[in-house]
């Protein structure tokens, strides 16, 4: 579905990203863990080319997307919906403005069916109440929320996550990570998630990446990712209290 | 490297980013015109007639004050001379032509950079650094269609409806000097007024502050698109909108003065 073939990227004088290969399957949960700087939103905004790489290729559903003309790549985008760190919502647009903006822009839909399906989707997640609400207004947790449900209001087959947790009180980000595990149990999305928060990686991921300086250190699923022998990937769940004999080891063979 | 060469590198360099720049605000530009036709389409229609508000309305409070007092100064430093001579009564052609030509569509050029302008800038600068623009762009949201578009469209159409307002409070400004100060009566300043300015004026001054329009919105769009950094990255978007909307403003008007009066 996604695949990265070699893909390299500088910034200034810094290799972010160095011939980076990795694929992302159908129906997966794609977890990119790494330490600040190491180059994990940068691969995903490579994904929807908001970003081009340097040399490499993207390959999006077996189509090369490094090329492609304005058309062309608005039918590759228009399979993602993105919920970027800062939510991103348009700050003098209402929650329910936002949610239909898409709507409005790309589907010529009759008001009422607007209304309904922005409803379907805020109450999907729980944000009803806020809908007449101003971005400005409303938590960073409801914010993420309503993110999501624009991301997700044109029905995606990915959807991208950078930092989706970042800034939130645990509580909400693993409601948060419960929403990532709806999208695909329900809607049967396909997801990759940026985070630098492994606990919410190891409960949502079906498969975790890690990048440090611009390489891949590992890429596996959550059991085995947890027993790595690469010692930066060691190091890493160790700094967030994560070993190989605990409740994660439980938590995943439950 | 020597020195020489490592100069000429960095002045070569510089001189690129400019054109590179340009390029771009150019292509911008020449991309909003082309979705003009749009501005009152169902998408565009409410953003369109916000910022034609802004621009109109909202300015209006400060460029009547501006306004005013410009006719007003220009009536008493033009009057006390005249006045040596005897010829305060020519204030009225000498406020009429320099507010209609001139100061009409230049002084709404500065206030409009200066307010809408920066605001603007910004608007998108803070629009850039929080992701909302990447978020257009990956739901095909062309930034160029939804938000320059009807920006471009309100300063096109606004800023000379605005100069035409200044104009009249300018020359008003200049009548209230004219009698409360140099003794001259509203009528024969303003019968004055009236036989001098003509219509190759005002459409000069019209042109001018329309080009002015296109100006603004081009230069403030572009720095906002250009933001880097996060909330410095704004300020200085900002400050460098207002600058090179000033200079623009100022070379440009002279280059229209030139080609239609020499």
């Amino acid at each position: 579905m996604i695949r990265f073939e070699n893909v390299t990227k500088v910034l200034g004088r810094k290799t972010v990203l160095d011939n980076v290969s990795f694929e992302v399957g159908e129906g997966e949960t794609f977890v990119i863990v790494g330490l600040s700087g190491a180059g994990k939103s940068v691969t995903l905004k490579h994904m929807i080319r908001l970003m081009m790489p340097d040399s490499g290729d993207i390959v999006i559903d077996g189509e090369v997307i490094n090329h492609l003309g304005r058309r062309a790549l608005q039918e590759v985008r228009s399979k993602f919906g993105v919920l970027f760190q800062s939510a991103a919502l348009l700050q003098w647009m209402t929650v329910f403005e936002n949610v239909a903006l898409p709507l409005r822009e790309h589907l010529r839909l009759p008001e009422e069916e607007i209304q309904q399906r922005v409803n379907e989707r805020l109450e999907m997640l729980n944000l009803l109440d806020a809908a007449g609400k101003f971005p400005a207004d409303i938590s960073g947790g409801m914010q993420k929320r309503a993110g999501l449900a624009r991301a997700i209001i044109m029905n995606p087959k990915i959807v991208l996550y950078d930092e989706p947790t970042s800034g939130l009180d645990p509580v909400t980000s693993r409601r948060i990570d419960d929403m990532i595990v709806d999208m695909r149990e329900r809607l049967g999305i396909t997801s990759v998630v940026v985070t630098h928060d492994l606990h919410s990686a190891l409960a949502i991921g079906t498969r975790i990446m890690m990048l440090h300086q611009g390489r891949i250190v590992e890429n596996a699923p959550p059991e085995a990712f947890i027993r790595s022998s690469d010692e930066t990937v060691q190091s890493f769940l160790e700094s967030q209290y994560i070993t190989k004999k605990g409740k994660w080891e439980e938590l995943i063979h439950e | 490297m020597n020195y020489p060469v490592r100069s000429a590198e960095r002045v070569g360099g510089k001189v690129l980013q400019l054109l590179h720049n340009a390029g771009h605000a150019l292509v911008m530009l020449l991309e909003a015109t082309l979705y003009i036709r749009l501005a009152f389409g169902n998408r565009s229609r409410r953003e369109t007639v916000t910022q034609m508000y802004v621009t109109g309305i909202k300015s209006l409070a400060v460029i009547t004050v501006v306004a005013l007092f410009t006719g007003m100064i220009l009536a008493l430093q033009t009057g006390l001379e005249l006045r040596r001579y005897g010829q305060e009564v020519y204030i009225g052609s000498a406020v009429a032509v320099s507010m209609i030509r001139e100061m009409g569509p230049f002084m709404t050029g500065l206030i409009i950079a200066a307010s809408v302008g920066s605001a603007i800038a910004a608007q998108i600068g803070t629009m850039v650094v929080s992701e909302e623009i990447s978020a257009l762009e990956v739901m095909s949201i062309n930034p160029n269609r939804f938000l320059v578009m009807p920006r471009l469209f309100a300063l096109a159409v606004m800023m000379p409806i605005l100069a035409v307002y200044t104009n009249i409070l300018g020359i008003l400004g200049g009548a209230v000097v004219g009698s409360t100060q140099l003794g001259v009566s509203v009528q024969s300043y303003m019968d004055n007024a009236t036989q001098f300015a003509t219509n190759k004026d005002l459409y000069v001054g019209l042109f001018k502050a329309f080009v002015f329009g296109i100006i603004i919105t081009t230069v403030s769009c572009h720095q906002g698109f250009m933001t880097r950094e996060g909330a410095v990255g704004v300020g200085k978007a900002t400050r460098r909108s207002v600058i090179l909307s000033f200079l623009t403003i100022l070379v440009v008007g002279y280059m229209i003065t030139r080609l239609f009066y020499i």
